[in-house]
């Protein structure tokens, strides 16, 4: 049966809201299909709003692969303002897809990628707009399969009776096989219905049913034991890992959108994966091992993606991207290749160390300029072992001095506060750091015109990395230790002067902790905050500590826990996490192991350029790590000149 | 290495041709807003590979400037630009090739060479087409009539210096309930015909419709959906000249209808 589209209500109300354009799709590269046609049909969700959501990797790639293949037809969805959202509701226009304006409800798979715990109330909102029941134990056949995916469904645990299922990381593989199943099941005439369907998902032992596993609690309200509820799934869910990146060239056709968003460029991932082993990280933890994307891959990427984009930026992403093994020649050859367009390209994440100068001098050769910025992440030598970021505070002064004798008038250095173990004194050796960054670059530039900004972001312990037994800080301590800060980086005016100080208080990370390592029990929580008004939580002006505090006061109590102890409670080795019986390779015992050497402020070593620290991943996921160099270089480009007619 | 603040070396290439063209914004691309589309059309002429000048100095821009843009929201078929290339283009191909690298509703429909001038000289007035879907035609032929007879129409309206009242009847040159169609199964839908002159504070169609609501309290009952037809010279007969009218020898593409 076909499904029509809800854009002649959706239009009526368009005029009456902010932003319009954001609603209406028609970017280029975007895919409209035959509905009828599609065999299995997917819509995706990024859930924030459309300038956050539109420029993200992985629902680009998704949607990408998806609609390579021919009986498969994937639209997208994004979270509507508050302003829509009322008048959705007001004229009974469900939550739709902007490719064709379908319902969400009319699709088989519902998939949601959570870069962020912060999307969960958006989700409940875009369920609720589409008609889908809220609760997974409500949902029938007529109502699509919800699946949670991104890095936050490591632990979906919080928000496990919304959905159906999650995957824990590479989507690419991992949808068509997904895919396959649903075509099977339907094809078969849906045999034993939403029930089998699932079963037959969970049994590939790489999607989690939440449904088909019980979490049994200990009085004193620490988890006892999940284990599956019936014979036929496995006890752990393991992760998925792409390997082969060359294999597989996403985003071919970047979606270009005409609404404003925050990233306007063509963004190439050079590898995935990190092995640094900073211990807050949870990306570098659950995405190994390393796996690189040749350079000859990205340069025909890069080409590709700006030829059919017109974009005019080119990012070169990764976690950490200086550390690709042929990095000098890709940056050099793309410098040439594009010196002289108006091309710019940029090279986010980077670590601190004077060959990103050279990189960023390269990558600024046709004039344009990216800013720099460096995350020695701890202030203090001692806090910087804790959490293994290996930077001494000679080389960042070195390399922030060369940035200024380069041309650099400006570099934004990062810092987290909160840490393991964290005292004030840790915090206030960023205001000297700071300072003399300032004193040595006037002094090696001669000029009074240098900058610098020191941004500082809370830190919230994740789960499947070494902190994830660790306790928070109260929102409390957080804001005082950055008074102290700010007050210690204006102690001296003159250097105060030329320092930015950007932060962000406590309060939301405390929230983002609750989420990130809560349990079933946290999904209580979302569903009031939810109830009482809450969206759009990545947003300080949309956020309420106050919402979330006072629902949590609530609902918590009734299983004898409460916000603090899913937040600054530290926990103990023998505590079974809520994450446990989902696998990202990392051995347990290797990440206890790797949490006390940060108590003793002890280093790990990298795994590409020394032995294997037997982390877990590689052996547990069959899987190796992936870096050249391959030797080979970029040529010039050959541009055909005219017109594309 | 990086090159010092000030200056960059050597200059931009020069302007060799200047193109004028028209483009719409259809369907649900109405909701395109005038930034949307100025970077839409920048990316085009990447896509497109078309040789655009830039502007000197050291943060260069593509030489492309805009007449008057239709408000977000408001459909058109009669949109202006003119673009500054370094090298000379056929006409023909520039226009399939920028065409093609819009999205479509972002159509590109006619090119001429730019006689030199300013493109602004060529445009004093508009001509919309305002729908108005579930209102009756005799209610709004009342209420035309009642906003012609006025001498003024004053409507309150936000503007970048806050608040104002503007008198909407002046600008208005010509206001027409135009019959609609009619047969089985058309919604009941009023069009108003307007031709509006330029004038500073701008009035927009649903300025127009404002001052319909204060000179006889016509509230449509669904959002109207308004098209700018024409822009060009106001003749004195009221009629709007193309502005490509004179370029016609070199115009490429159908002349607006």
């Amino acid at each position: 049966m076909s499904v029509a589209s809800v854009y002649p209500q959706l239009e009526a109300l368009l005029p009456r809201i902010s932003k319009p354009i954001q609603y209406v799709g028609g970017e280029l590269g975007a895919v409209v299909k035959e509905w009828d046609a599609a065999a299995v049909r997917w819509v995706l969700m990024y859930p924030d709003a459309y300038e956050v959501g539109l420029p993200n990797q992985g629902v680009q790639i998704l949607y990408e692969v998806l609609n390579e293949q021919p009986d498969v037809l994937a639209e997208r969805t994004y979270a509507v303002w508050p302003d829509l959202e009322a008048l959705m509701r007001e004229h009974g226009v469900p939550q739709f897809s902007v490719d064709a304006h379908r319902p969400v409800g009319a699709f088989d798979l519902f998939g949601i990628s959570f870069s962020t715990e912060l999307g969960y109330t958006n989700m409940l909102t875009a369920l609720d707009l589409a008609k889908i029941p809220l609760l997974s134990r409500d949902r029938d056949e007529t109502h699509p399969v919800v699946l949670a995916g991104g890095h936050a469904s490591f632990n979906p645990e919080p928000i496990a009776d919304f959905i159906d299922a999650a995957v824990l990381g590479d989507g690419e593989e991992a949808v068509l096989e997904i895919t396959a199943i649903v075509r099977e099941w339907k094809a078969e005439g849906c045999p034993g219905g939403r029930d089998e369907l699932l079963l037959r998902l969970a049994r590939t032992e790489s999607v989690y049913v939440p449904r088909f596993y019980d979490v049994d609690y200990l009085p004193d309200g620490r988890i006892q034991r999940v284990v599956p509820n019936r014979a036929d799934v496995p006890f752990r869910v393991h992760k998925r890992t792409t390997m082969n990146l060359d294999d597989w060239p996403y985003p071919k056709k970047p979606l270009v959108p005409l609404a404003e968003t925050v990233h306007e460029r063509y963004a190439v991932e050079i590898f995935r994966g990190c092995t640094r082993g900073c211990r807050f990280c949870q990306a570098g933890m659950i995405t190994r091992p390393v796996r690189e994307r040749s350079i000859t891959t990205v340069g025909q990427m890069v080409k590709e993606g700006l030829e059919f984009s017109g974009f005019t930026e080119v990012g070169l992403l990764s976690l950490s991207s200086a550390d690709h093994s042929e990095i000098g020649d890709m940056c050099s050859g793309l410098a040439q290749q594009y010196a002289d367009t108006n091309v710019s390209l940029s090279l986010p994440s980077t670590r601190v160390d004077a060959f990103n100068i050279e990189l960023a001098q390269e990558l600024s050769r046709n004039g344009r300029r990216t800013g720099l910025t460096f995350a020695p992440e701890g202030g203090s030598e001692r806090i910087r072992k804790v959490i293994n970021k290996m930077v001494s505070k000679e080389d960042l002064i070195r390399t922030v001095v060369t940035a200024y004798t380069n041309g650099w008038r400006q570099v934004k250095l990062y810092f987290m506060c909160g840490l393991p173990t964290e005292t004030d004194e840790d915090v206030l050796e960023i205001a000297d750091m700071a300072h003399e960054v300032i004193r040595a670059g006037r002094a090696a530039t001669g000029s009074k015109d240098i900058r610098c900004t020191v941004s500082i972001g809370g830190f919230v312990p994740k789960p499947h990395t070494p902190f994830q037994w660790a306790g928070m800080d109260t929102p409390e301590t957080i804001d005082h230790r950055l008074r102290l800060l700010k007050q210690a980086i204006n102690a001296d005016r003159s250097l105060g002067r030329a320092i930015g100080y950007r932060y962000h208080d406590g309060e939301p990370s405390l929230i983002e902790g609750l989420l990130s390592r809560g349990d079933r029990r946290v999904g209580a929580v979302i569903r009031k905050v939810w109830e009482n008004g809450g969206r759009f939580d990545g947003w300080s002006e949309h956020f309420s500590f106050a919402r979330w505090v006072d629902s949590a006061a609530e609902v918590l109590p009734q299983f004898g826990v409460d916000l603090d102890w899913f937040t600054t409670r530290e926990r103990e080795e023998a505590e079974v996490l809520p994450w446990d019986h989902l696998d990202s390779g990392l051995d347990k015992e290797w990440l206890w192991q790797d949490w006390q050497d940060a108590m003793s402020e002890y280093e790990q070593d990298d795994c590409r350029w020394t032995p294997c620290f037997d982390c877990g991943v590689c052996p547990s996921m069959d899987t190796e790590i992936q870096i050249g160099p391959t030797g080979k270089k970029l040529l010039p480009l050959t541009v055909k000149p005219g017109l594309k007619v | 290495m990086g090159r010092p603040k000030n200056q960059p070396e050597g200059g931009q290439a020069p302007i060799v041709q200047r193109v004028r063209l028209r483009y719409t914004k259809r369907g649900p691309l109405r909701f395109t807003s005038h930034r949307d589309f100025a970077r839409a059309f920048e990316r085009a002429i990447h896509r497109a590979g078309v040789p655009i000048a830039y502007s000197q100095g050291f943060s260069p821009h593509p030489k492309v400037s805009y007449a008057s843009a239709a408000p977000t929201g408001v459909a058109s078929e009669a949109e202006y630009l003119e673009i500054g290339l370094r090298e000379p283009v056929d006409l023909n191909d520039l226009m399939r090739a920028l065409d093609a690298a819009l999205s479509p509703g972002l159509d590109v429909v006619e090119a001429v060479e730019s006689p030199g001038g300013s493109l602004a000289d060529r445009i004093d007035a508009g001509r919309w087409r305002v729908e108005l879907p579930g209102l009756a035609d005799d209610v709004l032929r009342l209420a035309v009539e009642a906003f012609v007879a006025a001498d003024e129409v004053m409507i309150e309206r936000l503007t970048k210096q806050g608040m104002r009242t503007v008198d909407v009847r002046a600008a208005v040159v010509s206001a027409v309930a135009v019959p609609a169609p009619t047969g089985v199964g058309v919604v009941p839908c009023a069009i108003l015909d307007l031709v509006v002159r330029q004038v500073s504070p701008t009035v927009r169609p649903d300025d127009v419709l404002a001052g319909l609501r204060v000179v006889a309290d016509l509230e449509p009952p669904a959002p109207p959906r308004a098209t700018r037809l024409a822009q060009g010279l106001l003749t004195t007969q009221g009629e709007i000249l193309d502005p490509f009218a004179a370029d016609r020898p070199t115009a490429i593409g159908a002349p607006s209808a």
